[in-house]
């Protein structure tokens, strides 16, 4: 389906978040809405989906002008919307959540099951989307979630399909079928328009790209366009997209574990016996696919799950078990994987947010009494330092964009005097110019001597920032190998490879 | 965020809109009139007079007037009742301001609605601390009677000058209160019971010890078979405030809710400890990652609020009844639980709590008068009371009543997120 959008503009009360953008779909193009975080994108998906009413502007469907009330109309009209935040209901299979809302049905309004799950499989097999009818969706892996969120889509006759972020949440083997199955998709004749920050798997699928920028349409491209040359489209400037390291003298262990067993939640062993050493002045990166223990060891070394076995040493202080507080006292930075779970107050304000786990120290407080000029003047010196967007040092940190809590959380724990620093997944869901910014300040903290441990499943951040890559699987570390292994010798590693040659 | 040029309107919104949008202070002034709508409507349907007037609209032409007139005059006579009976008397007062005299009788109402309001509003800042933590604290009601307990132990039993009597039975009421808040503090920490079901239950569990206590020999009055405790020193009680020669009831307690208001907003607002307290309450993932330890955490959270409520037992004791009996904030009385929703009224606010508070208490001793003067019963202060108080804890009621614009939701969230979590 053609889909042309028209000068369209959105405001919200002062703010303009699209600003006349137009372009254009054409019949089974993937087209590439390319930005940063806040530059517009989701709004504008969200108009073409009838959730929001543009100020100005049209949109036009074959070369016919519509108007859409609601998402329901937009649905009608034939487009599909895919969010990022998936609309499964967890305890349906996936049949039943296909059909939610169109149920077909036997005499006296019974769910006609065997229907639903026809019109399933039909649906699978015309576009080749592998899905089990009967599974229940929280039993499945989110990359089968997407998929049927997509059959859903699909199911309403969609030419259009919008997919929101698809590949934020997948693993890279899930976003190398997602691409397949958009490949395929658009060569059957539906458009689809993706919206994405990330650079590679954009100039690997997209026909055409727009980049958006402060609500504004800059450029339209080829996916031929480099990637330099589309981050600095994206961000406004030129961005580096490798890290700039020079050589440090590696010192002695910062950090140390020695034998260091976990369990997780339902006490299996998370952990197995694992030995590895940050020295001063060194970052050692962390990789392995989500869920192979890394997630558990971090909460081990920051004194928030319980070590069975094994020794955790801090600067030479034995650090095993003893409370966070007690971490935190002896020098461990920590940047947690989920910032909105374990690193923020997003009720509460920036200021109080970057005193977190200090409230206590001086000059934040005085004889119990917390003293707010200081909280401030430390908030104002930070949000500075660390070029943290936001309305103001009372702003609360929920009104944040993703990449500026995080600047928030690294800020904090680099503002207090350090042995070593941890970060767990620091850049997941950041936008180029924060990644670039993250990791910039993680490399300084290496420069200024500290030993760093990063914790990561993006195997571009692991080879850019790490001195060492220790790779984990299964709970054990298979190997650690100098910065400059192969991609594809890490891969095996992280795939559970016990050596490589 | 540049200001919009195309745009010839101010972005500002103006101060009108700015007033009439969702803050916090305009919905509980709505949510108060309509409390006050729906209690005139129980008084029309519920009073024979007025349901007779209208009857007969269509007998005479006249009648609708006189239908209107006296369902006006009814509505009428019972708030002014309320009014007069809770704050002030415009007649006495103009008699009081030209005469010099009467002035007694002109300050019992508010004499009154301050005597009521002053251990309700200390019992609601504990339940407000607790709250502000992310703990429910239902039972305040049990922790003020052990206060109560406390208070006219220490007040009966010892006998020193004023000044170390009255703040040593002050301090036993705090410390009858922490010990009935220590155990669901302890047993939340340790065994990770939940304490709404823990403190409920200790409700009935002190309701009974205070029966025990005032029947057994330490306590009880000597030489008196019923419930009835000894009665406390003039050196332990809390002096009315205009002398016993005024007939003023209002006391110097009224002194000791003022240090809690202040103590509470600086405990929340600016101590150390508060803030980890805040941080605990609203994401305690968050506070356990920034080495806030959630059992010390949750222990003091039941000192502090037990300690609170304890001391509105005691300050009730002290400046009204100076003894317990076994119906010591029993039934009616329950200041604990008026607290809860004092509470959630003044959103946990020392300031807000502080208005909640001379509200409820107005409300209540206004209704009394009411009663006496129109016959409506006591029980529309109560449904006034619910109703404002159901309103306050559904703030998209009045937003949708009133169609105000929405310009901050996040000051207008929930008071009681994180329930049963």
């Amino acid at each position: 389906m053609r889909v042309e959008l028209r000068g369209i503009t959105k405001r919200f009360g002062s703010f303009t978040a699209n600003d006349s953008i137009s372009l254009t779909v054409e019949p089974g193009q993937i087209h590439c809405l390319l930005g940063e975080n806040g530059a517009g994108k989701s709004t504008l998906m969200n108009v073409l989906f009838g959730l929001l009413h543009p100020e100005e502007g049209e949109i036009l469907l074959e070369g016919q002008p519509v108007r859409f009330e609601n998402s329901g109309d937009a649905v009608r009209h034939g487009i599909g919307m895919v969010h990022q935040h998936f609309m499964l209901v967890p305890v349906f299979t996936v049949a039943e959540n296909v059909v939610l809302g169109f149920e077909p049905t036997k005499s006296l309004n019974r769910l006609d099951h065997e229907r639903a799950r026809d019109e399933i499989r039909q649906l699978s097999e015309r576009y080749g989307l592998d899905v089990d009818p009967d599974a229940v969706v929280e039993s499945q892996p989110v990359g089968i979630q997407q998929r049927v969120e997509i059959l859903k889509a699909l199911s309403h006759d969609a030419r259009l399909l919008i997919l929101d972020e698809p590949t934020a949440v997948l693993t890279p083997q899930e976003i190398d079928a997602l691409i397949e199955i958009m490949r395929a998709l658009a060569a059957a004749g539906t458009s689809i328009l993706f919206i994405s920050h990330k650079l590679k798997e954009v100039r690997a699928v997209a026909d055409v790209i727009t980049v958006i920028r402060q609500g504004r349409v800059i450029d339209s491209v080829s996916p031929e366009t480099s990637e330099a040359d589309l981050a600095a489209l994206m961000v406004g400037r030129s961005v580096s997209l490798t890290v700039a390291k020079e050589p440090v003298t590696v010192g002695g262990a910062s950090l140390e574990l020695r034998d260091v067993v976990v369990r997780d939640d339902r006490g299996l062993v998370a952990v197995d016996h694992v030995s590895l050493s940050v020295h001063t002045g060194e970052i050692v990166a962390l990789a392995g696919v989500q869920g192979n223990g890394q997630t558990e060891l971090a909460e081990a070394i920051a004194g928030m799950r319980r070590v069975e076995s094994g020794h955790i040493l801090l600067g030479g202080v034995d650090i095993t078990n003893k409370t966070p507080r007690e971490i935190l006292d002896a020098g461990l930075g920590h940047v947690p994987e989920d910032r909105h779970r374990d690193g923020l107050v997003l009720s509460m304000s920036v200021a109080d947010n970057l005193v977190l786990n200090t409230p206590r120290r001086a000059p934040f407080a005085r004889r119990g009494t917390r003293q707010l000029r200081a909280v401030a003047e430390n908030a104002r010196e930070l949000v500075a330092r660390f070029d943290v967007r936001t309305t103001g040092i009372d702003a609360s940190a929920g009104s944040l964009s993703g990449g500026n809590q995080q600047k928030v959380i690294v800020a904090r724990e680099l503002s207090r005097p350090l042995v070593a620093f941890m970060a767990s997944q620091p850049t997941r869901g950041l936008d180029v110019g924060s990644i670039e910014y993250v990791h910039q300040q993680i490399v300084a903290e290496r420069n200024n001597g500290r030993g760093v441990l990063i914790i990561s499943s993006e195997l571009d951040e692991v080879i850019a920032l790490g001195d060492r890559i220790a790779v984990m699987y299964a709970g054990r570390i298979t190997g650690i190998v100098d910065s400059s292994t192969s991609r594809e010798d890490i891969g095996l590693l992280m795939a559970g490879a016990s050596h490589v040659h | 965020m540049s200001t919009d040029v195309t745009s010839p309107v101010s972005t500002r919104p103006s101060w009108w809109r700015r007033l009439y949008s969702q803050s916090p202070t305009l919905l509980a002034g709505l949510a108060i009139a309509l409390g006050f709508v729906v209690g005139a409507i129980v008084i029309i349907v519920t009073s024979p007079p007025v349901l007779r007037s209208w009857r007969h609209i269509f007998s005479s032409g006249g009648a609708i007037f006189s239908a209107l007139k006296i369902t006006a005059d009814t509505v009428g006579a019972a708030y002014r009742a309320m009014f007069t009976g809770s704050v002030i008397n415009p007649s006495l007062l103009w008699h009081s301001l030209s005469t010099g005299h009467g002035w007694s009788a002109t300050l019992t109402p508010l004499s009154e609605t301050l005597t009521y309001a002053t251990p309700l509003l200390i019992a609601s800042i504990g339940v407000g601390i607790a709250f502000q933590t992310g703990i429910f604290n239902i039972g305040a009601n049990g922790q003020a009677i052990m206060g109560g307990i406390g208070g006219a132990a220490v007040g009966s039993m010892i006998h020193v000058p004023m000044i170390f009597h009255l703040p040593l039975t002050l301090i036993a009421g705090i410390l009858g209160g922490v010990i009935v808040g220590l155990v669901p503090g302890l047993l939340k920490a340790y065994t990770g019971a939940h304490e709404v079901i823990v403190t409920l239950m200790f409700n009935y569990v002190v309701a009974a010890f205070l029966i025990f206590a005032v029947l057994s020999t330490p306590l009880q009055q000597p030489g008196q078979s019923n419930d009835i405790s000894r009665t406390i020193d003039g050196s332990a009680q809390l002096p009315p405030l205009f002398g016993v020669s005024s007939g003023l009831r209002v006391s110097y307690g009224i002194f000791v809710a003022v240090a809690v208001v202040v103590f509470a907003w600086w405990f929340l607002e600016r101590s150390s400890l508060g803030f980890e307290f805040r941080v605990t309450g609203q994401n305690p993932q968050a506070a356990r990652a920034s080495g806030i330890n959630a059992k010390f955490v949750i222990i003091a959270v039941f000192c502090v609020s037990g300690g609170l409520a304890g001391l509105a037992g005691t300050v009730q004791m002290q400046s009204t009844t100076h003894m317990v009996d076994g119906g010591f904030l029993i039934g009616n009385a329950g200041i604990g639980f008026t607290a809860i929703t004092v509470a959630l009224l003044g959103r946990n606010k020392p300031v807000g709590i502080m208005w909640g508070a001379l509200l409820f208490a107005a409300l209540g001793v206004g209704g009394r008068a009411m009663q006496a003067a129109t016959g409506i019963p006591l029980d529309l202060a109560t449904i006034i009371q619910s109703f404002v108080v159901l309103l306050v804890a559904t703030p998209v009621m009045i937003t949708e009543i009133f169609r105000l614009r929405n310009v901050e939701t996040q000051r207008v969230q929930l008071a009681t997120q994180g329930w049963g979590s």
